[in-house]
């Protein structure tokens, strides 16, 4: 075991979102949002925001961090770091790169977050108006393979092939996401529940991805406060221990268009060994899981991937009663998810993993010491994380 | 294609999609410009051997800076497929769903290319099924372009 590690080492010790609003609804600015994410964060950690000394994001986040740390005063600003890749593959990874820093004493308090407002800069899934185009979309665009579903459909498509999964499996995801959304105010979908038919009768998307088994788009900001373990054994909140962390992709993930040796595959099988590893636990030992719903094709293959049910046991696991808190099998996405909370490309997810550690979601699981994220299936770098209690360490 | 349309589109989609051209750097620009020959270039490595598309200025396997352009002929096998629905641009709307297929070229060191599959739209697609190449030229577009769809061997 390497002496090199996360485990134990930081913790978060606050957490802090805006009211989340679907694209275009939000009434504040994008960089707004985000500094409101943060003062909510610093709120629930009891610390001051001129604390704070470094910032961690993902996915290009424009709330640019020596304007955060102009904006809000800071006494200095001692680590920005940015995750390289799209989507929400950097979401465990920011928490990750805050958190070295602070370990390796570059930082002592860092907030990563993220922050959205699409509807003042343009949806993800929006491929009209542009005329001509090169690299990696050159081979699929003219095609039709524009937007992120259609980018994904048919990685999805072999898996399921291969490993003979059905339907149903995706529908349990949508669902457990769903269900989860009815019992959190916060949620977009709070209110909209989701059954078996109107799940089984909604209009593709692209095959065999069906409306329901594709994230919303959403605006907000979601952020959390990280310090040094010895610190947060004095914070305000129930420290949420980060056990371990890894990002990246296997060899060649990126070989475009649609070249991976290792094609039918969420980007994790080189990535979640060294999570566990760090952690020193076993995915049996995962109490409750946030798993990026980009689609739920790439939360079946994510699961499988972290080891924890294998694909030929991935029909009879993914059955809805299987992943709903609190007694659930494997209870998933608690809050909702980027289904029916809010897509903060993954970033809720972190939260939600928090709430669980400290007992407060509002869908709890009972087996919560060991609470898995695993961000942005499917893209590469992707990345995951183990948070936990002070019991675990 | 619209089989109700008084003038048939010669395109398998309609146009105002965009338009693939090479890199500033030019490193696809042989590809391209292999489309519109009717004649379908892929890279390898003149040192190992090694196949791969895309493009790269090196060799993934022996890092040589030696590639060569390879014709073959565009023959495989379906290795994946998506059946569209959702028109993610103006120029599909009102149209659809159109068959999209990833096709491994098991002669070319397997390397896969993203198509269109022609035919009917709600046709069953089998993975594994041969397919081999029908070249489509937008002569008129701005700048002249072509594709490569496929159909069933």
């Amino acid at each position: 075991m390497s002496p090199r590690s996360l485990r134990g080492r930081v913790a978060i010790v606050g957490i802090g979102e805006t009211a989340y609003y679907k694209h275009g609804r939000s009434p504040d600015a994008e960089f707004k949002l985000a500094v409101k994410a943060i003062l909510a964060a610093c709120e629930d950690a009891g610390i001051h925001p001129r604390d704070i000394d470094g910032f961690a994001s993902f996915s290009d986040d424009r709330s640019d961090a020596t304007r955060l740390a102009a904006a809000l005063g800071i006494r200095r600003l001692r680590s920005a770091t940015m995750q390289w890749g799209g989507g929400g593959g950097g979401c465990c990874a920011a928490v990750a790169n805050g958190a070295a820093a602070i370990e390796s004493g570059m930082a002592e308090c860092v907030v990563a977050f993220r922050s959205l407002a699409q509807g003042q800069y343009g949806r993800f899934g929006r491929t009209t108006g542009i005329e001509q185009i090169s690299g990696e979309r050159a081979y699929l665009m003219p095609y039709g393979v524009l937007a992120p579903p259609q980018r994904f459909a048919m990685r999805i498509r072999r898996f399921m092939h291969d490993h003979g999964i059905g339907q149903s499996a995706l529908r349990a995801i949508a669902m457990a996401s769903y269900h989860h959304a009815q019992a959190n105010p916060r949620a977009v979908m709070h209110g909209r529940p989701l059954d078996t038919k109107t799940y089984d009768e909604s209009r593709w998307i692209v095959e065999p991805l069906h409306l329901y088994d594709c994230c919303m788009e959403n605006d907000g900001a979601a952020a959390v406060v990280m310090v040094p373990a010895e610190r947060a054994r004095d914070a305000r909140q129930t420290p949420a221990y980060l056990l371990g962390a890894a990002s990246g992709s296997g060899y060649r993930a990126g070989a475009h268009p649609h070249n991976a040796p290792d094609y039918a595959s969420a980007s994790f099988k080189t990535v979640a060994p060294d999570l566990f590893a760090m952690a020193q636990v076993a995915p049996s030992e995962v109490g409750v899981v946030q798993s990026y719903e980009n689609f739920t094709g790439g939360v079946l293959m994510a699961l499988i991937e972290h080891g924890l049910f294998g694909a030929e046991e991935a029909n009879e696991v993914l059955q809805l009663d299987n992943l709903l808190a609190p007694h659930g099998r494997l209870p998933l996405n608690t809050s909702g998810g980027n289904l029916a909370e809010c897509y903060m490309h993954g970033f809720e997810l972190v939260l939600e993993a928090v709430r669980q550690v400290r007992g407060t979601s509002t869908s709890q699981a009972v087996r919560n010491q060991v609470a898995l994220v695993i961000g942005g299936p499917m893209v590469s770098p992707v990345s995951s994380l183990l948070l936990g209690q002070e019991s675990v360490l | 294609m619209n089989p109700q349309a008084e003038t048939p589109s010669p395109f398998y989609l309609p146009e105002g999609l965009p338009i693939p051209v090479a890199e500033p750097d030019g490193l696809s620009a042989p590809f391209w410009q292999g489309l519109t020959e009717e004649r379908l270039l892929v890279q390898r490595c003149t040192h190992c051997g090694t196949w791969q598309h895309g493009p790269e200025w090196l060799c993934h396997r022996c890092h040589s800076f030696d590639l060569g352009w390879n014709e073959v002929p565009p023959k495989g096998r379906i290795y994946s497929w998506e059946r569209v629905w959702h028109p993610a641009h103006t120029a599909l709307r009102d149209h659809g769903p159109y068959l999209a297929v990833l096709v491994e070229l098991p002669h070319v060191g397997h390397v896969r290319m993203v198509g269109n599959l022609l035919g009917d739209p709600l046709q069953e697609v089998v993975i594994g099924a041969q397919v081999e190449g029908v070249y489509e030229h937008h002569r008129q577009a701005s700048p002249a372009y072509s594709l490569l769809h496929w159909k069933a061997a």
